[in-house]
């Protein structure tokens, strides 16, 4: 995983500024710089460094690393009858099984639902929060809390509440009823799946956007539309790539909760085809067949990363 | 789930670093507990505790709305103890949470799940003098085949899986058959469609009923039998739901729909017009289910468990936990402050016929949700 | 912001009605939420009439309150700590070269990437056999509780406030934190003084994030809870199965306000942070005073 090689390009001819590199290290320093010195500042940078990222290494390694190892050492391992998990008679079954073509098919269903989710949460975002990101200091604040504060209900009440709307007998319903249509219902569609997935990962696409756009240099902007004559080239040419950081990390923010769901799917969509997430959760806890559940959470895993590390791949040569 | 410590030596030093990190904020926990260790099978906590007597708090793990919050307090001021209660929603999250070292006095798995926890020693034998109002079961909720004896389990409350009808748009000479969710040519006719329960053991048991086999049946070619007749009404199965069935139902958005009786018989009670709504029992047979008290072997107060799983069995506790959570009673002394209604919802149960309970399969209980998954397709 | 910059007319129109459009969104379910908190039935589905009831019944329901207070200590916890280790994780990761620093950036993400239910399992594991050993080696008994959902969360909320921040970090100009160096006696007072107020509003960012995540938590947090450590949507998961009666939109209305009310309260705040002086709400501003001497 690599966000930091994207290289940091700033429009050609416009920055005022020197380009940025990594280490805060003071190159215009007076004293003539030596090797040594500088090999020692670079061995006391990396220290510091070390230093700095040691609480969250040790946090991670402890309470992530080391569980994961132990799910992945019950991958390799057999359920009993009454669904124990038995560390012994070690073999690769699980893993085999992921390639059945009904384990594939799952797969390609839950990728697909979860990249039109993300592409449609990010074509919805990305106005939404150029737009907070021009406003005023304070509207801004205000603006990103009103983003926020939805979501600090309980997730399944939301659920419900949208039950209820996408209903026959909900406000869509009755208004096309008003208007002399038939009653509808969206509930029960993958309609309603996307639109329940949409609204619940949408903060995650709208707060790195925000974040990315509201530090952007806007003399950059006003250069660009000096240089190119229409708003347009100037918001590919400059707004856009500058932030690709918050596209990259929103749309993996979204895509990956997309991929597992299994509440809003079962809840909205009536769970009526299956999608990874509910598959998973059911090896889990209907099968008690754990060594083929974390097999399959090793796979999803395994695909998540490939696609990420693509992903970025790409953001960077739009760059 | 057994212990990794011998075969995973790195594991211990890392763990150390819990010690460090983790001790402190660990002593604080209010749990003032003994040395002895979380998990010893035969612990002899069966053993010892004499009627009424209490041994500290109460820690309860049950389904969520499922006691009566008066019963609670009157038992917590009778005896003077606080009961903490904790919830989960499904029987393999409680195995999970219980296999995993969980430790609590008093917990409510359901008929199959009693013989899982048996199997594999969660669970400490009842103390027969602790709770004489084991007497006041029914018979038939003493001989058990997942808990022979009873031995570990006292049965708490009992229900059916069966179909709630909406009549006034399904007609009043419907089938009462498995035919309402499974029959194409039916179901085509229902307005918003059906209901299933998302549950393999249910959904697939229900299919299986269908077409005149035992729900624990174990011939693969009877499971994809099954299989193709769920996928063969897919069209007009809007939903696989297992909570919000009866609200479906009651809200019109479905026609027909697969639930636990209980749950329905609120539903139903709640809706504008309850008479347009009943409860069936398929005429080719049904899931019972009986949800059991038991104490598990790690329990750190087990008198305070006997000790409440007595007060729940007795005459009056039991008619208050009956008409508070509509399920039905096994308690033969307590039928008589039972409120009718609720004893005429459960009068055909003792009728019908192909009643069955779920029993585990064994090694053969994964495919249930495997062909489940392929009938959704 | 400088209006000349921003797109104008139509273009601009067509931003706000977006916006707006959005926010219908994000609220049309939320209005509803509140609205059926006040219906007497027991149903939330079914409108009978309006009333306070269940506002009545919420206050007087020991399990709902002591689930609220639960949730809240584990949110608070979780996510001050997480958004700490998470911000300096990504100060490390952006800022500075060291060994390991590529582990570490890989297994910065795996949280994110992870199924939650696998997580729940993981940790279950983790905390059995972790608890075992300390039980066997040191005599310590530990059993799961508040202590180990709060541990849990922060073990996935980590990574989101690292993102987070991290988007922030990665197109802030360095120079400002160089300059920053040179004006300043010492690092941390570079990075209080410049740094951090630049990369404040991912850091609230990431914060926001976190404690949502710690509030909706069901999956990890029932997996790793104990005996009196139900949190809020665990409770909330269990009372859907038997119905959703409307106690639990009581509960989230009164949680949305509560929060509202806070986030008045911090907005007001700031608004008198920016009065006491440009420092803290503009460092370049401040920086380039500093370069012209």
């Amino acid at each position: 995983m690599a966000v930091s090689e994207i290289p940091p390009t700033p429009p050609p001819g416009s920055s005022p500024l020197p380009p940025p590199g990594p280490p805060i290290s003071k190159p215009e320093t007076a004293a003539p710089v030596t090797p040594e010195l500088e090999k020692a500042s670079r061995r006391a940078e990396a220290r510091r460094g070390l230093f700095i990222a040691l609480p969250s290494f040790v946090y991670l390694v402890l309470l992530f690393v080391v569980p994961l190892l132990l799910v992945f050492v019950y991958s390799f391992a057999t359920r009993d009858a009454t669904g124990q998990t038995v560390l012994e008679g070690w073999n690769l079954d699980s893993y085999r099984r992921l390639f059945s073509a009904e384990v594939l098919e799952i797969f390609v269903r839950s990728f697909l639902l979860a990249t039109v989710t993300t592409a449609i949460c990010l074509a919805l975002a990305y106005p939404f929060a150029f737009y907070i990101a021009t406003r005023g200091p304070r509207m801004r604040n205000i603006l990103l809390v009103l983003v926020m504060i939805p979501f600090w209900s309980n997730f399944l009440v939301r659920t419900y509440a949208w039950r209820v709307i996408l209903g026959s007998e909900g406000p869509l319903s009755q208004i096309s009823q008003a208007l002399g249509g038939e009653p509808f219902r969206l509930l029960f569609t993958n309609v309603a799946v996307l639109i329940g997935l949409v609204y619940g990962f949408m903060p995650f696409m709208v707060l790195p956007l925000y974040a990315a756009l509201e530090r952007m240099d806007w003399r950059l902007v006003e250069a660009a539309r000096d240089l190119y004559a229409d708003g347009w080239t100037a918001f590919r040419k400059v707004t856009l790539p500058l932030s690709m950081p918050g596209v990259v990390a929103g749309s993996i923010l979204v895509f990956i909760p997309s991929l597992g769901a299994y509440v809003t799917p079962a809840l909205l969509g009536g769970a009526r085809t299956v999608l990874m997430g509910d598959y998973i959760v059911s090896q889990f806890l209907a099968a008690r067949n754990w060594p083929f559940g974390s097999a399959l959470s090793f796979a999803v895993m395994f695909v998540m990363l490939v696609a990420t590390i693509f992903y970025f791949r790409a953001g960077a040569k739009t760059l | 789930m057994r212990r990794l410590s011998r075969l995973i030596a790195p594991l211990m030093v890392l763990a150390l670093f819990v010690a460090a990190c983790g001790g402190d904020e660990g002593a604080e926990e209010p749990d003032g507990t003994s040395a002895e260790g979380g998990e010893s099978p035969e612990g002899a906590t069966g053993a010892s505790c004499a009627l009424d007597e209490v041994d500290g708090d109460l820690n309860l793990y049950n389904w969520s709305e499922y006691l009566d919050p008066e019963l609670v307090t009157a038992f917590e001021e009778q005896y003077a103890v606080d009961v903490v209660e904790d919830f989960y929603e499904s029987n393999e999250a409680l195995l999970a949470q219980m296999q995993a070292g969980a430790v609590y006095d008093l917990i409510v798995p359901s008929d199959y799940m009693v013989g899982i926890m048996i199997q594999n020693g969660l669970l400490a034998p009842v103390n027969d003098e602790a709770v004489p109002n084991l007497s006041n079961l029914l018979a038939r909720f003493t001989e058990l085949p997942y808990d022979p004896g009873p031995e570990y389990s006292a049965a708490y409350q009992y229900g059916t899986t069966g179909l709630g009808v909406n009549v006034s748009v399904v007609g009043e000479d419907f089938p009462r058959s498995w035919a309402l969710i499974f029959d194409p040519e039916l179901t085509a006719d229902f307005p918003g469609g059906v209901s299933v329960l998302n549950d393999p053991r249910e959904a697939m048991g229900a299919a299986l009923k269908y077409l005149g086999y035992s729900l624990n049946d174990t011939d693969l070619e009877h499971l994809q039998e099954a299989t193709d007749t769920i996928s063969g009404n897919i069209e007009h199965i809007a939903t696989f739901d297992s909570d919000q069935y009866d609200e479906a139902l009651v809200a019109g958005e479905v026609a027909v729909s697969h639930g636990y009786s209980g749950n329905m018989i609120i539903g139903i009670g709640e809706a504008e017009n309850p008479d347009d709504y009943e409860y069936i029992l398929p005429e080719e047979g049904a899931t019972l289910w009986i949800d059991n008290m038991a104490v598990p072997a790690n329990a750190e107060h087990p008198c305070t468990a006997f000790t409440f799983m007595n007060y729940i069995l007795d005459a009056g506790n039991g008619a208050t936990l009956t008409n508070w959570n509509y399920y039905g009673t096994p308690n033969e002394a307590a039928m008589e402050g039972v409120d009718q209604e609720v004893l005429d919802f459960y009068a055909p149960t003792f009728e019908a016929e192909g009643l069955e309970i779920i029993e585990d399969t064994g090694d053969y209980e994964i495919n249930f949700t495997d062909y489940l998954a392929q009938a959704k397709g | 912001m400088n209006e000349g910059t921003t797109p104008g007319g139509l273009a601009h129109r067509l931003l706000g009605l977006n916006a707006w459009l959005l926010f219908l969104f994000f609220y049309a379910p939320i209005v509803l939420l509140i609205v059926f908190s006040f219906n007497d039935n027991n149903n939330v589905g079914i409108w009978t009439e309006a009333s306070f009831r269940w506002y009545g019944e919420m206050f007087q329901d020991d399990r709902v309150m002591g689930a609220l207070r639960n949730s809240l200590v584990v949110a608070l916890f979780a996510t001050i700590v997480s958004t700490v280790l998470g911000t300096m994780l990504a100060i490390a990761l952006e800022r500075y070269r060291f060994r390991g620093r590529g582990t570490l950036d890989g297994i910065a993400y795996l949280p994110i990437i992870i199924p939650d239910v696998t997580m729940a399992v993981m940790l279950l594991i983790f905390f059995f056999q972790a608890f075992g050993i300390l039980d066997d080696l040191l005599g310590i008994h530990l059993t799961s509780g508040l202590m180990t959902i709060t541990l849990a969360h922060i073990a996935f909320c980590i990574s989101f406030v690292a993102v987070v921040v991290r988007a922030r970090l990665s197109q802030l100009d360095s120079s400002l934190e160089e300059a920053a160096a040179d004006l300043y006696a010492n690092r941390w007072q570079a990075f209080r003084k410049v740094t951090l107020p630049l990369i404040a509003p991912g850091v609230a960012g990431g914060a926001l994030l976190a404690l949502t995540l710690s509030l909706d938590d069901v999956v990890v947090t029932q997996f790793v809870s104990g005996a009196g450590s139900t949190t809020l949507p665990v409770y909330v998961f269990g009372l859907v199965r038997r119905g959703v009666t409307p106690l639990i939109n009581a509960v989230s209305t009164v949680m949305l306000v509560a929060s509202m009310v806070l986030v008045a309260i911090s907005l007001g705040f700031q608004r008198g942070a920016e009065a006491r002086g440009q420092r803290l709400a503009d460092p370049e501003a401040l920086l380039e005073e500093f370069s012209t001497d």
